[in-house]
């Protein structure tokens, strides 16, 4: 490992963001609490004790959490953790995404990402977690992302749930003249047993709510948990199989307009010439008008209906300016290829001597490869969305999204008014994995909210729009080599990974004008902190010089470091002889959870095993997000293609909250790798995304669905995300599998442009 | 133009060219069917017209012959569907978008087929895209649902 002091003094980008917000930290400022949010908001009736707990007087309790719920179950995990403490059954409440706060920081998201690896303990690295979760919470990062959340409100929401209930049984005793100690609580109910009285959480609420609240609170022990731990009702649940209208695009208010958006299909490009005559006669079209952001340039329609508004977008007549990258995807991967052969990078691991390993290394113990993935899109079921109003100087936005606090800050200086003048209603996503992570969507109804005369706009894009103008995950090359020893183990491996930098493709549309600083660790991500052990071990990020758009998609640099690290493990394997399971053991000796994690999945999926021919199984593990995740797939050649049969997975997740919840996300997870594997890219020509929708743009299908098998593990001793972890180990799995099966190695995704698929 | 949905009569006036899925949803404020692609590739949008699935994002309003029933009418006497149920008791939803498509072409899978194997099930459910990948979950609760189905009938 490279030393601390060797890595420490550099900059990361993280740092940059922080200075690119403009945020001055003084010790006051990040110990001083935020204000609690629901204040002066609140129903009659209703009292709230602090941001996350209201009960009114009849005692209906409403458990706010604050983080995106785009499918992966926060809201019920979130909601739990308080009500674990307050003493009350999730049926019993009622949980909402709450208002756009500073208070509802996310500190967890940015812990991991300073210069550590996760299972680093050290001082200097704990030292460092807390400075960068502090600067989460200077920045007022309410953030879902990172397979953070979890994380994050473990012990705040706890407290939360506990505080209010010390201090409705502090009530609760001086109204019946006990000491609080004689008092017990029961699913919202306060019994005092000697006397067989009792009162209500919402009896004593507002009481409650008038103390101050305690400085310190005890909580329960693992052991005397009733919700976490066991699987829960998604208290989602009920509204999504109803078809209940809870999603961004649902939204439906008296007197809307509707409306879309077309935005150049060549990034950066202005429009070069246009007539907006043809589409501005269309029936059904309000009013047509020119949108700029720093996201792009192009035409919002606004119209009666939304097909309307589709359609008189469609006949908008315009020519685009030209693309300042290379204009096709041959172009654009050859500038990355050529970064990952020469071009200057950042040491992310350096371990031993790399260049004196190699140096003498005998022809025979060598193996060279290059790796190559694509550009992706995140393609969520709900297309982007947002519905937005600007009336009487305020400015009021229905938003699917994942940064509320950024939406309200940005959409406040387009639209002309005071962040304090603006309210941003986060709502259900219909998916996300990264995508709502950008403020986009909402910055165009913002702009159109102000076309609209008052009335509140609904800003729907068409899936085509939504494809081609993603951030997309980048397309990424990975130069390998590696040198085997006599003992069939690596003695030195060295990986240049060149990819475009995610940091600063997002500063320059956040931030414009600031430039990006630092390493950034994203392009090395799954690659330069795994646990393994190679005395001589060097990973290198490189950072492409181009500007498509990308961002985070589900597990972000992990998506291809998963498949580049562990696909050419498998190869050092094959090339060693060694199984390629029992080599993973030895170079994860160091890590007992590691260990344990290979040890499960190996047993689950019996490997090892004689198989029938035609069928043969792959084996890939990834630590992401403070999760270790083993995965081993079984496939199969039939007459129609390879079919996936079934795929198992171990995961340790050091303290598991909800293990449905979990085993749910493994799998969602697992899928979405497999389906960007198997046959997903996102490609260009003349300087345009090519594909548009679902028909060249597919994902897994059910009928391509192998069965699954999950173990989730607790032997680590720090808590892991669950949301994006299933994801890394997918890909290279598979990739192992179909080398297990057929021979051919293949180093460039997606798999189905050289093997078919079932 | 007139149609019935969720068995009530209801007047549209709209294009007859508009795709059903934009008239149910942004005139007749029908929001259980969603708009995933446009071209009926995910299934989202998917509603029953006399019984049959079929994707509302893709027919013109003025084709629609026969009774329309999107999942907004999928609950009888305040009570779910053996579909629903199954759903929630196995917890299928992630995101949940695409959910009432899926839980559609469920309720007609079983209207024709009373217990299906794992294979028909992945054929009569192949045009309903996830991008959560809630398809494990989808195989548990048709097998559950027909079962309920069986047991209430």
């Amino acid at each position: 490992m490279a030393s601390v002091g060797k890595i420490a003094r550099r900059t990361f980008l993280i740092g940059a963001a922080a200075v690119a917000g403009g945020v001055a930290v003084g010790y006051w400022y990040v110990n001083k609490p935020y204000a609690n949010p629901l204040e002066g908001d609140l129903a009659e009736g209703e009292a709230t004790f602090n941001p996350y707990v209201k009960i009114a007087a009849d005692n209906s309790i409403t458990i706010i959490a604050p983080r995106a719920e785009m499918g992966q179950g926060i809201s019920t995990t979130l909601a739990a953790f308080v009500a674990e403490e307050l003493d009350v059954t999730l049926d019993k409440v009622k949980v909402e995404h709450g208002p756009a706060s500073y208070a509802y920081f996310n500190a967890a998201m940015l812990e991991e990402s300073g210069p550590f690896n996760f299972f680093d303990d050290s001082l200097v690295a704990e030292t460092v977690r807390g400075a960068l979760g502090t600067v989460g919470k200077v920045l007022g990062l309410q953030a879902t992302g990172g397979s953070s959340s979890t994380r994050d409100g473990f012990d705040r929401m706890r407290q939360a749930g506990a505080a209010a209930r010390t201090l409705l049984l502090q009530a609760a005793a001086t109204r019946l003249s006990v000491h609080p100690s004689a008092l017990t609580t029961d699913n919202g109910t306060i019994v005092h047993a000697a006397s067989k009285q009792s009162l209500t959480y919402g009896d004593v609420a507002a009481d409650a709510a008038r103390l101050d609240p305690p400085g310190d609170v005890k909580l329960k022990e693992k052991a005397e948990w009733k919700l976490l731990g066991k699987s829960q009702q998604r208290v989602d649940m009920r509204d999504k199989v109803t078809g209940a209208p809870i999603f961004g695009i649902d939204v439906r208010l008296p007197d809307m307009v509707y409306a879309t958006v077309r935005i150049s299909p060549v990034f950066g490009a202005k429009p070069a010439k246009y007539d907006l005559s043809k589409a501005e006669q269309m029936p059904g079209v309000i009013k047509i008008v020119p949108l700029k952001t720093t996201y792009g340039e192009g035409f919002g329609v606004i119209a009666e209906n939304s097909w309307a508004a589709f359609r008189a977008a469609d006949a908008i007549e315009v020519e685009w300016e030209k693309s300042a990258n290379p204009p096709d995807s041959e172009g654009l991967i050859k500038v990355i290829a050529d970064a990952a052969m020469s071009g200057d990078g950042d040491v992310m691991r350096d371990d031993g001597d790399v260049e004196a390993a190699f140096a003498d290394a005998p022809r025979e113990k060598l193996i060279e490869a290059e790796y190559q993935v694509p550009y992706l899109s995140h393609a969520p079921m709900e297309p982007m969305n947002c519905t937005a109003q600007l009336k009487d100087g305020k400015l009021t936005l229905w938003a699917p999204n994942q940064m509320p606090v950024i939406v309200r800050w940005l959409c406040a200086d387009l639209a002309g008014v005071t962040q304090e003048n603006t309210v941003v209603h986060t709502t259900s996503m219909g998916g996300a994995f990264g995508r709502r992570g950008e403020v986009d969507f909402a910055l165009y109804a913002a702009l159109l909210a102000k076309e609209a005369d008052g009335r509140p706009v609904k800003v729907t894009w068409t899936r085509e729009e939504d494809m081609r103008h993603d951030l997309y995950r980048t397309a990424a090359v990975a130069r390998m080599r590696a040198r085997i020893g006599n003992d069939g183990l690596p003695v030195a491996v060295d990986m240049r990974i060149a990819a475009q930098s995610m940091m600063a493709s997002l500063i320059g549309r956040i931030f414009p004008g600031r430039s990006p600083i630092g390493p950034d660790k994203s392009i090395t991500d799954g690659s330069h902190d795994q646990p393994y052990t190679i005395p001589n071990y060097r990973v290198t990020g490189i950072k492409a010089p181009l500007t498509i758009p990308v961002s985070f998609w589900r597990s972000v640099g992990c998506s291809q470091n998963g498949f580049f690290h562990e696909g050419f493990m498998d190869e050092i394997a094959a090339a060693a002889k060694s199984d390629p399971v029992e080599m993973r053991r030895k170079l994860m000796a160091d890590y007992p959870a590691a260990v344990a994690v290979v040890d499960k999945v190996a047993e689950m999926s019996n490997w090892g095993e004689k198989l029938p021919a035609g069928k043969a199984k792959g084996f890939a593990f990834t630590l992401s997000f403070g999760s270790w995740c083993g995965q081993v797939i079984q496939i199969a050649d039939t007459p129609n293609g390879i079919k996936l049969e079934k795929m198992w997975i171990a995961v340790d997740v050091g303290t598991a909250i909800d293990p449905g919840i979990i085993e749910a996300q493994m799998f969602s997870g697992a899928i979405y790798g497999l389906s960007a594997a198997m046959g997903q890219a996102i490609t260009f020509k003349d300087g345009m995304v090519e594909q548009s929708n679902f028909h060249d743009y597919d994902a897994m299908r059910i009928f391509q669905t192998p069965q699954f098998e999950v173990a989730v593990l607790e032997n680590y001793h720090k808590m892991g995300g669950v949301g994006e972890v299933g994801t890394p180990p997918a890909a290279p799995a598979l990739a192992n599998a179909v080398f297990a099966l057929t021979g051919k190695r293949i180093r460039k995704l997606p798999l189905a442009d050289q093997v078919r698929f079932a | 133009m007139r149609l019935n949905v969720n068995g009530k009569d209801i007047d549209i006036e709209a294009d007859p060219e508009m795709p059903l899925l934009w008239a149910l949803r942004d005139i007749a404020g029908i929001m259980g069917p969603k708009f995933g692609c446009g071209i009926a590739a995910c299934g989202a949008c998917t509603v029953h017209i006399d019984g049959q699935p079929v994707r509302s994002c893709s027919l013109p309003l003025g084709e629609v012959q026969g009774a329309v029933l999107t999942i907004d009418g999928l609950e009888s006497e305040g009570k779910l569907h053996p579909v629903q149920q199954a759903w929630l008791e196995e917890q299928v939803a992630q995101c949940g978008y695409c959910q009432a498509g899926q839980i559609m072409s469920a309720v007609a899978l079983l209207d024709e087929i009373e217990n299906p194997t794992d294979d028909e099930i992945d054929e009569a459910m192949g045009g309903n895209l996830c991008r959560c990948g809630t398809y494990p979950r989808i195989r548990a609760a048709i097998h559950k649902a027909a079962a309920l189905k069986t047991a209430r009938a």
